[in-house]
């Protein structure tokens, strides 16, 4: 290391890593991970996460996960908590549906409407 | 970096360690990479995260589980629960972060960190000590760069002395004009030095700082090289404190991988460079002017001052000597400005103490608190009050240079001047509960018999007037006290302390003075009447049974180890006074309680 700038370049490349480790303020991804979920496919949708996560370097991003959320047939479920406390629920996700949420969800804040469990209801009666 | 979702923290300090911390480490990683989450999951070892009575101590993050009590069986269940289901484990949780309404507390919301406020300790327990990246980004170095590129000499200095940051190693001396009388010292070469020589029974401040953040000690030591004008640094420390000494070395050497230690710092023409030196384990090397002549080589004995190190130090050079905690508190002065710190603590005192707080309480751990908190606050709000609903007696402070605080004076606020002010002292920070059971004159022979074994020997009121006090001592505890020996006491305690070459030999009588201070009628009552109130002296004490409550139940003639009780099924039974032992045994075990100490 030579200067500052250098230090500042270490420190924007690990504090993402440290930052999980408080209180978070941004975007949760809640992955439903219960043997519906696992069984549903939700452990791929789930690496597909960490790895747009990672590699958009967004910041203050929480990827966690949960239990059984009650509609198994709509699984892998993916919950998007807003930094304002909104829910979005995703349905029937997939890697590749992961990636888009994230680029146009979390990075972006538009939400993926033909993803959503609204969306699909309504469109599968 | 590769990015985790998840975090698992495990305590890495010597407690947790202690009680199999590692071995936790490696099951965890071994069960992520059975179920396949190795690539997901990130284990790291921190420094202490203070609740240690509750250790090995687990936090998993972002859901910011604190798991206490682990043990190795648990893991498994952790890892396909928690983090492969994400189930928390509640059984496993914390009592304190389970609300009310069943839902998880966050951690500063607990009783235990509530109160506190982390300045020195704010990386312990969040980073990994063995990684620089982590306290980088955690505006690790960014301090030093400030310093080099932005001040001069002279505002660093005055900085700190706005601060009003004071030596946390005991004495309290302003750490800014320590720095001033270095940087006006004249010399063609200066030294820092660092003392990590952390010598009070119980206390654990400086170690968990070495163990959880040792980059902050390495970064605010070439701080003060730049300040006073020295390019070489020296920390002393125990080698009992293993895992201390190896993080140490590690991020020295990472440092100097980085380029944060060596030449040319951050291309502004400062060098700068630390070594470690060892300590044997000697109390007096916590001293001064004795641990520079260690350093030195030379056998650990303290010389007079003036002059001070400041002046005439290390190897004859002018020399700055802090002690950790004082040290790690500087990046943090620097980076927030004098100011900030300035608002926290009292008028005289400023900023935030550790303490690590042991004996007879629940949370035994290290907690930071801003300077001014009450004895009571601490005792009863952050370390959860006193185990067994006994009662609170007396808290010692300041270790074997220190006094005792009573129960009139709990809400004595806790700073430098306050403490003084009833006889006791800040000292480093080691903090011993007593309660009821607890008899002041065996306190005081405890830290008495610590100094004397400490003792150096070079100054003779320190070397034969400390051990004739013990023999006082003893001679009191027996039961064969003379009238005059109360008296006796104080006086040698008063020509100890003004005759004394070193801050050790002259603070040694103070537990002695404080607890007659405060205590004296227990004195008396040994010496007086051969009585221990407290029941704790075993030569004074009688073990027997009441006739009344006997039932000649038989238990108590089972479980005395020197066969010392007689007696009938269902007569009265009778300990031999000659045989007994005063274990205590037969009172924890007699179902009708009619076996008490007299």
């Amino acid at each position: 290391m030579k200067s500052l700038a250098d230090l500042q370049a270490i420190r924007e490349k690990t504090i993402n890593q440290v930052n999980l480790r408080k209180d978070q303020e941004g975007y949760r991804i809640v992955v439903g991970m219960a043997t519906c979920g696992i069984a549903a496919g939700a452990r791929p949708v789930m690496m597909a996460l960490v790895e747009e996560v990672q590699k958009r370097n967004l910041k203050d991003v929480a990827i966690t996960q949960t239990g059984c959320i009650g509609v198994c047939r709509l699984e892998p479920i993916v919950e998007i908590y807003e930094p304002g406390g909104n829910k979005v629920t995703y349905v029937k996700m997939t890697p590749e549906k992961a990636v888009k949420v994230v680029i146009d969800h979390v990075a972006n804040g538009t939400v993926v409407v033909e993803y959503t469990i609204g969306y699909h209801e309504e469109h599968n009666k | 970096m590769e990015f985790y979702r998840s975090h698992v923290l495990v305590c890495g300090g010597t407690g947790c360690t202690s009680s199999g911390a590692n071995k936790i480490v490696k099951v965890f990683e071994e069960e992520l990479l059975k179920h396949g989450l190795n690539k997901e999951v990130q284990v790291v070892k921190t420094g202490c995260f203070g609740l240690c009575a509750l250790g090995p101590i687990i936090i998993v993050y972002p859901e910011g589980s604190f798991y206490s009590l682990v043990q190795l069986e648990d893991v498994p269940e952790i890892v396909e629960e928690h983090l492969l289901k994400g189930r928390i484990v509640k059984r496993l949780l914390y009592a304190e972060t389970i609300a009310e309404d069943n839902t998880i507390r966050s951690l500063n919301e607990v009783d235990f960190y509530k109160k506190q406020l982390r300045i020195v300790l704010r990386n312990c327990g969040v980073i990994d000590p063995e990684n620089i990246d982590e306290y980088i980004a955690l505006d690790g170095y960014k301090a030093l760069g400030k310093v080099l590129t932005e001040m001069t000499r002279e505002e660093v200095i005055d900085e700190i002395k706005r601060s009003g940051l004071r030596g946390r190693g005991g004495g309290g001396f302003p750490t800014g004009l320590k720095w001033q009388f270095t940087y006006n010292s004249q010399g063609d070469q200066k030294y820092v030095a660092c003392n990590a020589d952390e010598g009070d029974p119980g206390a654990f401040m400086d170690r968990s700082v070495l163990e959880g953040d040792p980059h902050a000690l390495i970064e605010a030591m070439a701080i003060g090289g730049y300040a006073v004008g020295a390019n070489k640094g020296f920390v002393y420390v125990r080698a009992e404190y293993p895992i201390a000494v190896k993080r140490l070395e590690i991020a020295i050497d990472q440092a100097r991988e980085y380029g944060l230690l060596g030449e040319n710092i951050f291309e502004t023409g400062f060098d700068f460079d630390i070594e470690i030196r060892l300590g044997a384990g000697a109390f007096v090397c916590g001293e001064e002017t004795a641990l520079i002549t260690s350093i030195e080589g030379n056998r650990g004995e303290p010389r007079p001052r003036p002059p001070f190190p400041a002046v005439k130090g290390l190897f004859g050079k002018p020399t700055v000597l802090n002690n950790v905690e004082t040290y790690a508190s500087i990046p943090q002065i620097i980076l927030n400005g004098a100011d900030w710190f300035a608002s926290i603590g009292t008028e005289k005192s400023k900023g935030t103490k550790v303490f690590a707080v042991g004996g007879k309480i629940n949370n035994t751990g290290l907690v930071e608190v801003p300077m001014g908190t009450t004895l009571r606050e601490v005792i009863y709000e952050i370390g959860g009050g006193i185990p067994d609903g006994k009662k609170f007696k007396a808290a010692q402070t300041g270790g074997p240079s220190g006094g005792c605080i009573p129960n009139e004076l709990i809400d004595t606020p806790i700073d430098f001047d306050s403490l003084t002010a009833i006889g006791s002292m800040m000292g480093s920070g080691g903090l011993i509960v007593m309660d009821e059971d607890n008899c002041m004159v065996d306190i005081a022979k405890f830290f008495l018999e610590f100094t004397v074994e400490e003792s150096c020997g070079k100054c003779p009121p320190c070397r034969i007037g400390t051990k004739r006090m013990l023999e006082i001592l003893d001679r009191i505890t027996e039961g064969k006290g003379e009238a005059k020996d109360i008296q006796k006491l104080e006086s040698l305690a008063e020509t100890i302390k003004s005759a004394a070459l070193c801050g050790l030999g002259q603070t040694a009588p103070n537990p002695v003075l404080s607890t007659l201070r405060y205590f004296r009628h227990e004195y008396e009552a040994h010496v007086n009447e051969k009585r221990c109130p407290a029941g704790t002296c075993k030569s004074l004490l009688q073990i027997v049974i009441d006739e009344v409550g006997c039932r000649g139940c038989t238990l108590c003639t089972k479980h005395c180890p020197v066969n010392a009780i007689s007696g009938e099924r269902k007569q009265m039974h009778i300990i031999d006074q000659e045989k007994c032992i005063k274990c205590g045994v037969c009172i924890d075990k007699c179902p009708f309680k009619a076996i008490v100490k007299r």
